[in-house]
């Protein structure tokens, strides 16, 4: 057992952690990128693209960079302590993984090359008014129309859809709208005619959109994964989404805890610092559990994510986003409250940390949505559901 | 022993019941309801129509304007004010500096301010903390040195709730630097408008400007303003926190909170129904509402204690008040979360104001994780949580 990084995936987070550091070293930064047109930094995006940041999770053959698990997870620890606003996680993570799982080699061949320099941004249009967080809860339709689609419906709280070139959108080609089965994906360019975008800042600080999808024409080739097949290659996706999340929120919770460290150390009440008060140190213990018992999960879910086999796989990485989630919930409160008023100001960086953790739960399901997805799997040890400990 | 409210009592709280839902504008009401800022507009105009009534300030003595009613009578017209959502009195008016003006103030002054704070002619904000002081209040450095007929008033205040409306702040300041800590300070009364006051915005994490800090720079304040005696003043800001008890674990204000939980939970899409047909939801918000209805009934106690004892000292148990009152408010907005769900994500974009173009099939969930955000005050403001423990374990259980 090894938990430790190679000397390249250490270089590889060593290099992400000084752009971030350089890019996101302050809060007036983050604002002033924040305020641009697309509410992130196009000329950081493009030193993303420089570093070989979206090129990590393809193949070497698809024009990536061959990386895995843990080398998006330094990436996105990394962009989490900067609380990064570039749409990595919605391009490369999200889009990228639905094109890189589903995509035919024309597709790929497509998009990757442009994802990977930079000049290909994506989003992933799935939710819906009523889906909440089940994926396969499709109303949105998509019928055969020549040798193409016919797109309607429309699509909530899209991440990043508003500075998006290309939508991947999930679509009922047949079957009722809560059916695992008839679900297809396509690739729907951004500027198609009945395609209505309308973007909004989000609690983060990020942007999200509410996008309307009336005639859309497709062709064949928008196609991502078999017709009407395409939710186990979103379930794949948001699968990886976790991972990412995991460790993006691992990073937060990380700075989080360090500054409220910090702070304890320095804030003066009562003739000393307050972390002269015991009740104070074990909060702080607290929140220091809830932050490795997250990172514990965080590379459960970098060893699990290409797991073979799939009910354990996706029990697995349900149970990363419940321990995440929580430990999110914990770290980020303590945190507003240890610090007391200061702790609630826009101006202070802790309250956007707390403000991030919190979306973080909501994104790709929130604490009951995964518990119950591991106590139907009946949990994640196996043999424990055996009637007995014969015949193990 | 008898949990039920008399039939007088009963018939109390359908007259004030009536009153809040058929005479306070429903719109304000609504603001209060999802969260949203009100306006200065908005205070005022609610405040004076309680006020009309009698109805802003009836706790306090009655030449000034209070009522003749019992501890039970108070405790059912606040908890009916938050059901109904209608805004509290402005806080630092009827809660704080009314009282003490009442209690301590000079004849002047209580002719000068007490009917013009009860209708909200003047707009009060509370001047107690600042950067260095916090839950360490008593150290607190803003100087008054007494030069003729004037204190001149340097320093820093913080935290001001609403300053940006204020007519005037009441203010601790330190009046003897040489007197150990608390037995140094006195309260002032000043006007906004005096020369040397700025007043700047901090604005909070979900965005709303609520809190200011204010400076002080060679500030010319009146000895008339001086309230009470010289260096007795945290005398009176005990008896200001003590007052500020009342209601303060807004179990009406959770109760309404939960109940537009439920009612959006019930609209709320999830799995093949809505969500509130999940049982482990259904679960969640009734752990609350016993929780709830646990503090309802202590705080009733409380309530009765002090009118069998006639006064207004406040009961050991009260202090449970504060904390639990606090975590349940914070419960429902967690809730509330839950229940927006995905959609919790968009920022607010509308402020105060409601408006057709906004493309969100739920329209108040914009507001959920600013109220999510914004209640994390509750533990912290008025005497953290913790001071709050501190304070039960050294007065209560004696440790
Ligand atoms: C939204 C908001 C509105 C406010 N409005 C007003 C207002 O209108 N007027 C006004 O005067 N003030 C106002 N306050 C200030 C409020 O009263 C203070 O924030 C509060 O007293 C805590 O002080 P602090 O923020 O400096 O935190 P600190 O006192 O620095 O506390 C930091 C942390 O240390 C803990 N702590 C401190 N001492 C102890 C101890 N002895 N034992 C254990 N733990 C301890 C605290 O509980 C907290 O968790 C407001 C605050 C907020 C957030």
């Amino acid at each position: 057992m090894d938990f430790d990084l190679s000397p390249e995936q250490t270089q590889l987070k060593d290099g992400v952690e000084r752009l971030i550091g350089s890019a996101y070293g302050s809060l007036e930064q983050r604002n002033a990128r924040a305020a641009g047109p697309l509410g992130f930094s196009e000329k950081v995006w493009a030193q993303f693209a420089e570093m070989g940041l979206t090129g990590i999770p393809f193949s070497e053959d698809e024009g990536g960079f061959g990386g895995g698990p843990v080398e998006t997870l330094a990436v996105m620890e990394a962009l989490g302590r900067g609380l990064a606003l570039e749409p990595y996680f919605a391009t490369v993570v999200l889009g990228g993984s639905a094109v890189r799982l589903g995509g035919t080699e024309a597709l790929k061949a497509r998009i990757i090359p442009g994802i990977v320099e930079g000049t290909t941004r994506l989003a992933l249009a799935v939710t819906e008014k009523q889906s909440r967080y089940d994926l396969f809860d499709v109303a949105t339709t998509a019928r055969s129309d020549g040798d193409g689609f016919l797109i309607d419906g429309a699509k909530s709280v899209v991440v990043n859809g508003d500075s998006a070139d290309r939508l991947v959108v999930s679509a009922r080609t047949d079957g009722a709208r809560r059916d695992r089965e008839g679900i297809s994906l396509l690739l729907v360019p951004a500027d198609a005619p009945g395609v209505t975008i309308h973007g909004y800042p989000t609690q983060d600080g990020g942007r999200a959109a509410e996008i309307s999808l009336a005639q859309v024409r497709v062709g064949a080739d928008a196609l991502i994964g078999q017709a009407g097949n395409g939710l186990p290659v979103l379930e794949r996706v948001a699968e990886f989404a976790i991972a990412a999340l995991a460790a993006e929120a691992v990073g937060i919770m990380a700075a989080l805890h360090q500054m409220t460290m910090d702070y304890l150390k320095t804030r003066q009440q009562f003739g000393g610092p307050i972390a002269q008060f015991q009740v104070l140190q074990h909060r702080a213990v607290d929140m220091f559990i809830a932050l490795e018992q997250a990172r514990s999960m965080a590379f459960y879910a970098a060893m699990m994510v290409e797991h073979a086999d799939a009910a354990e796989r996706a029990a697995a990485l349900s149970a990363v986003k419940v321990q995440i989630n929580r430990s999110c919930r914990l770290v980020g409160q303590e945190a507003v409250q240890l610090h007391g008023g200061i702790g609630m100001t826009m101006e202070y960086l802790g309250a956007h940390y707390f403000k991030r953790l919190t979306m973080i739960e909501s994104l790709f399901g929130d604490t009951p949505h995964h518990l119950r997805h591991v106590g139907d799997a009946g949990g994640l040890e196996k043999w424990a559901n055996r009637q007995s400990l014969q015949g193990q | 022993m008898d949990l039920r409210f008399t039939p007088e009592e009963t018939a109390f709280r359908d007259e004030v019941r009536g009153f809040f839902r058929t005479q306070v504008p429903a719109e304000i009401r609504a603001k209060v309801s999802e969260g949203r800022s009100l306006t200065r507009e908005d205070y005022v105009t609610s405040q004076r129509i309680l006020n009309a009534r009698g109805y802003a300030v009836p706790h306090w003595p009655k030449e000034w304007g209070g009522q003749d009613w019992t501890p039970i009578q108070r405790y059912i017209f606040t908890e009916e004010m938050l059901l109904a959502a209608v805004p509290l009195p402005l806080q630092f008016n009827c809660y704080m500096v009314g009282p003490v003006i009442a209690a301590f103030g000079s004849q002047a002054q209580k002719e000068k301010h007490l009917a013009r704070i009860a209708n909200l002619d003047e707009w009060w904000c509370q001047g107690f903390s600042e950067p260095g002081a916090g839950s360490d209040l008593a150290s607190l450095k803003t100087r008054a040195v007494r030069d003729g007929d004037h204190y001149i008033v340097n320093g820093q205040k913080t935290w001001t709730t609403l300053g940006q409306y204020a007519d005037w702040i009441f203010c601790l300041v330190r009046t003897d630097p040489a007197a150990k800590k608390q037995a140094g300070i006195s309260f002032i009364l000043i006007d906004m408008t005096t020369p040397g006051i700025t007043v700047r915005p901090i604005i909070t994490l979900e965005g709303r400007h609520e809190v200011n800090e204010v400076f002080f720079d060679n500030v010319k304040v009146p000895v008339e303003n001086l309230v009470g005696e010289e260096n007795k003043g945290w005398d009176y800001a005990k008896f200001l926190l003590a007052n500020e008890r009342t209601g303060i674990a807004r179990i009406g204000l959770s109760k309404e909170r939960l109940a537009r939980v439920k009612r959006l939970a019930k609209e709320m899409p999830a799995g093949e129904g809505m969500l509130w047909d999940e049982r482990d939801f259904r679960d969640r918000v009734m752990n609350v509402e016993i929780e709830l209805k646990a503090l309802e009934i202590t705080q009733m106690r409380v309530v009765a204690a002090q009118g069998r004892r006639g006064d207004n000292r406040p009961d050991p148990a009260s202090s449970i008040l504060k904390i639990k009152g606090s975590q349940l408010q914070q419960a429902t907005t967690e809730l509330l979360l839950e229940v927006a769900g995905p959609f919790a994500l968009a920022a607010p974009v509308r402020t105060g104001e409601l408006s057709n173009d906004w493309p969100f099939d739920y329209d108040w969930a914009d507001a959920a994780a600013a109220s999510y955000f914004n209640n994390r005050k509750v533990s912290i403001y008025g005497g953290s949580n913790e001071i709050q423990k501190n304070i039960i374990a050294k007065a209560v259980l004696g440790l």
